[in-house]
């Protein structure tokens, strides 16, 4: 019993290991992991919104190529999709990024995550009442812009927190960049973990990154739960001031 | 309250609209003089509501013309943003958007279709806001308001549109009944200023006492209309003597 616990520890939690690996982790990998995060956010999220107005879309044409997209990119594999995007656009002539690995890897990630936030928006967006699209057009607004001003406004904060767990799968989704074969110093934390884990046949530096990850996560989760409530049950805003 | 009245008049010709195999309105024929205020009057699903709908393009008639002013506004090709930019409506359930303050609800749109700047916009909102009683106010969520206040900043919103024509659908029948006066003083002044209105209420003394013509619908169909008067002291038809029966 006491000898299996003590196998579990020097296997995950060998002290000496984590140390060791803690600071490339921390000074090379989280750079890289915040870096690619915030790439694929954005490109995820900005499509994510895009693909979500269109699922929306009474116009057919409209909203089953949005369908499409969104039933691929969540039905493949995410490693398939990566290659697809990584090596598939390099040799299709396609050279968006050079050689930069990490332009591929954030674009394919994105993607990926852009589907998955399309839904989690089209929910948000169908769950604003029929009445404030009515509201809205009824002043002149037109399609559009009652989706820039009244329905995406409501809708997004609605779903703050489906939103949050998508992000903390982007940031952990960003560890799939090793496929695409990166430089020592491209290296996120995951892969610094496993070329450790790997020179001392010891999965303990895996434990130490699996930290770093939840040292982001974590905090990131009660930020947005802070924020949520604040934005359900806060103050009054101010008004726009002019500019 | 003080509005620019250009008497816009809304015409309804022989206007069809049906919802999958139900008829909603049949043939409906039907005049709202500019600067006068017409009510309309029926049993619930009977209409009322759908026809106020096809004056703005909420809802899109089968066959028939909607005539706002001069125009067929029910015409294939008619710009619908252009022709609800001069069309203000009022809900039952207000629909302020919970988002955005008092000020901001009434400014979006100044903002967004006349294309105001923020101060222009906003001074033409504080004003009408004013006009509905509603002076500092401005930077509380409309869910921090009573149901009334609520109500009135929707028709600031609608007014700052400076709109040839007010449509009020149920105004009142969400409202608490201590709110209600409130709601009918402000319709009551708009009236008075010369602005055409069409009104789907249930609030008979308002129709009898604000109204140029009563309407009465039942199952799409128009079965009376006339002056306040003749409405509701001579009520001609089997229907609506029943109609009256039950609500006065």
């Amino acid at each position: 019993m006491l000898e299996g616990l003590h196998q579990i520890f020097n296997t995950f939690f060998n002290p000496g290991l984590i140390a060791h690996a803690l600071p490339e982790i921390l000074a090379v990998g989280l750079p890289n992991t915040l870096l690619l995060s915030a790439f694929a956010s954005v490109i995820g999220i900005m499509l994510g919104l895009f693909v979500a107005a269109g699922l929306l879309s009474g116009h057919r044409g409209v909203h089953l190529p949005c369908r499409g997209y969104v039933d691929i990119l969540r039905g493949l594999p995410h490693i398939l999709t990566v290659y697809l995007i990584g090596q598939g656009l390099p040799l299709a002539g396609l050279s968006l990024f050079g050689g930069n690995t990490y332009g591929y890897a954030a674009l394919a990630i994105g993607l990926i995550e852009s589907a998955y936030f399309a839904e989690i928006f089209r929910a948000g967006f169908q769950s604003v009442e029929r009445g404030q699209v009515e509201a809205g057009r009824s002043t002149g607004m037109s399609q559009l812009q009652v989706m820039l001003h009244i329905i995406i406004p409501q809708g997004a904060r609605r779903v703050l927190p489906p939103l949050t767990g998508q992000f903390i799968l982007v940031v952990k989704a960003t560890s799939l960049v090793y496929l695409l074969g990166l430089t020592a110093s491209q290296r996120e934390m995951f892969a610094i973990a496993q070329d450790s884990a790997i020179n001392n046949a010891n999965l303990s530096p895996l434990t130490a990154a699996g930290l770093v990850y939840l040292a982001l996560t974590v905090p990131m989760t009660y930020a947005v739960n802070a924020w949520d409530r604040r934005l359900r049950s806060g103050p009054s805003p101010r008004p726009i001031e002019a500019d | 309250m003080t509005i620019d009245t250009r008497g816009t008049s809304v015409r309804f010709e022989h206007v069809n609209k049906s919802f999958g195999r139900v008829d909603v309105l049949h043939d409906v024929v039907l005049s709202a003089p500019g600067g006068m205020t017409t009510c309309i009057v029926g049993p619930s699903g009977s209409g009322k509501s759908t026809l106020l709908r096809c004056a703005n393009l909420l809802e899109r008639p089968e066959s028939g013309r909607v005539l706002l002013g001069d125009v067929d506004i029910a015409a294939p090709g008619v710009n619908v943003d252009a022709v609800r930019a001069r069309v203000g409506m009022v809900f039952q359930h207000f629909h302020l958007y919970p988002h955005l303050c008092v000020l901001d609800n009434v400014t979006l749109a100044l903002r967004k279709v006349r294309a105001m700047d923020l101060e222009q916009a906003q001074a033409t909102a504080r004003a009408k806001l004013g006009a509905v009683g509603l002076n500092g106010l401005e930077s509380r969520r409309p869910a921090d308001l009573s149901g009334g206040q609520q109500q009135r900043v929707a028709i600031a919103r609608a007014l700052a549109m400076d709109p040839e024509v007010m449509l009020f659908d149920e105004a009142t029948s969400a409202l608490d009944p201590e709110l209600v006066k409130g709601v009918l003083a402000v319709m009551r002044d708009l009236s008075k200023a010369g602005m055409t209105m069409l009104v789907v209420t249930h609030e008979m003394r308002f129709a009898r006492e604000v109204a140029s013509q009563v309407v009465f619908i039942d199952k799409g169909r128009i079965l009376e209309q006339g002056s306040p008067d003749a409405f509701f002291d001579a009520p001609r038809h089997p229907r609506l003597r029943h109609f009256l029966d039950q609500v006065l």
